[in-house]
């Protein structure tokens, strides 16, 4: 079994390699992917269209944003997923957890904890600034909102679990995930409101009191929070079942 | 095959990086194939999908071009901010009616050299193309939500058969299967007959 396997294997990389061979050279300028017109476009045009520097970001949040909005929905799919499929019910939820000699309930680390005290503030304040400076520098919803589960994720590491889900509930969570969906369909249906079309955010400079480009600029960090919203609780839900087999008590 | 001087140099000088993303997923892949175990499997699932970034992120590179955010020069937000302030100062020295007529002057020589306008063609030659980077930011985070949801069937396999081992699984599901399906062929095997 094994060899067949190692057979297949090096049959694909011998054709992949094979077709490396047509691949543009590394870097080359008038490779497909930085002589396409699609490229020059998004480079050339992104200032004119929203105002927004960080070309990432526009092609993200506005160009690609219907693209987008549905990647949060998988995101937001995967998390209750997980909570569907872990969830104890009937049966598995009587039968009691099995104790393990590394169960003893300990006191959390005092060096550990201060030090996460102090950590937390700065990682949260950091989040922030990635999501709202994602416009003018690498960063965006998804990147802010990553942090932002992971100082959750810390909480539940440096205690334990029931402290992390005493500040959001996996409820609560899932709940906040939904919420940012909303967020980014409603800035959606409402520019469609406004006469434009879904996603559509320049039709909401007729009630910004700012230009077309410029209600762009603003819709997308709208848009980026609704996203930080969703992948910032579904990161922590997805932690708190996995590290728990979904009973939501104890953690490591 | 690889023995020639000329292949070996645009393979492993020139293309170094799909090289190593064909190594990478090659890894991968095996891990998928060959091995038993289900968490070994999606070790090599995330390989396999590292390899698949790295290949996304290398075809994106450009020689010169630096990452896909405005220089200050080129930036639009920035130019857009300084025109703000131009026109305060231009309204402010309107109402003092001093040296009004100069200053406009060069408040519309500005406006004219900031309005926000597309780049040239040798402009764009100075920024990376920032579509494979737009794919690959949303990957990583959905793959993160996919493997989640992978680890959680694991879970739950763990649970129901006691194992993560691919064979003692399916011997388990087979065995089941047996349990159950067999009665009914039996009763169902005399009514064949008559027929």
């Amino acid at each position: 079994m094994k060899k067949v396997a190692l057979a297949v294997t090096l049959f694909i990389g011998a054709l992949l390699l094979y077709a490396a061979k047509d691949f543009s050279v590394w870097g080359h300028l008038q490779s497909p992917a930085s002589a396409s017109p699609v490229s020059k476009h998004f480079i050339a045009d992104t200032g004119v269209d929203t105002e927004v520097p960080n070309m990432v970001t526009a092609v993200l949040a506005d160009y690609r944003g219907f693209d987008t909005m549905f990647e949060t929905v998988v995101i937001f799919i995967a998390g209750i997923a997980i909570i569907a499929i872990l969830r104890r019910t009937g049966a598995d939820a009587d039968s009691p957890a099995i104790q393990r000699e590394s169960d003893v309930v300990a006191e959390p680390d005092l060096i550990v904890t201060n030090t996460v005290r102090l950590l937390i503030p700065v990682i949260q304040l950091f989040a922030f600034y990635v999501l709202a400076h994602g416009h003018v520098s690498p960063g965006g919803g998804f990147q802010g909102g990553v942090i932002m589960g992971a100082s959750f994720i810390l909480v539940a590491l440096a205690w334990d679990l029931p402290k992390a889900l005493d500040r959001l509930s996996v409820d609560r969570a899932i709940m906040l995930a939904g919420v940012g969906i909303l967020i980014y369909a409603g800035i959606g249906l409402f520019s469609m409101l406004l006469g434009g079309e879904f996603l559509d955010y320049a039709e909401l400079s007729h009630v910004l009191p700012v230009s077309r480009e410029m209600a762009r600029y603003h819709a997308m960090l709208g848009v980026e929070i609704g996203v930080a919203f969703t992948v910032t609780t579904v990161m922590f839900a997805i932690y708190a079942n996995l590290s728990t087999r979904g009973r939501l008590e104890g953690g490591l | 095959m690889f023995g020639e001087e000329g292949l070996l140099n645009e393979l492993l000088v020139e293309r170094f990086n799909y090289c190593v993303y064909v190594v990478l997923l090659l890894i991968g892949l095996y891990a998928m194939i060959a091995k038993n175990n289900l968490i070994k499997k999606l070790i090599g699932m995330s390989i396999f999908q590292t390899a698949i970034i790295l290949f996304y992120v290398s075809i994106g590179v450009k020689e010169g071009a630096t990452i896909p955010i405005y220089l200050a020069e080129h930036d639009p937000h920035g130019h857009h901010a300084e025109h703000i302030v131009h026109l305060d100062e231009a309204n402010t020295i309107d109402v003092s009616e001093e040296n009004a007529t100069p200053l406009r002057l060069s408040h519309e020589q500005d406006h004219g050299h900031h309005a926000p306008r597309s780049l040239t063609d040798e402009e764009t030659l100075g920024y990376a193309n920032p579509l494979p980077h737009v794919l690959m930011l949303t990957a990583i985070v959905v793959g993160v939500a996919t493997l989640g949801v992978a680890l959680a069937l694991t879970q739950r396999i763990y649970r129901a058969y006691g194992t993560i081992e691919e064979d003692a699984v399916l011997a388990a599901i087979q065995a089941e299967d047996a349990a159950t399906v067999i009665p009914d062929v039996l009763a169902t095997k005399p009514k064949a007959k008559k027929g």
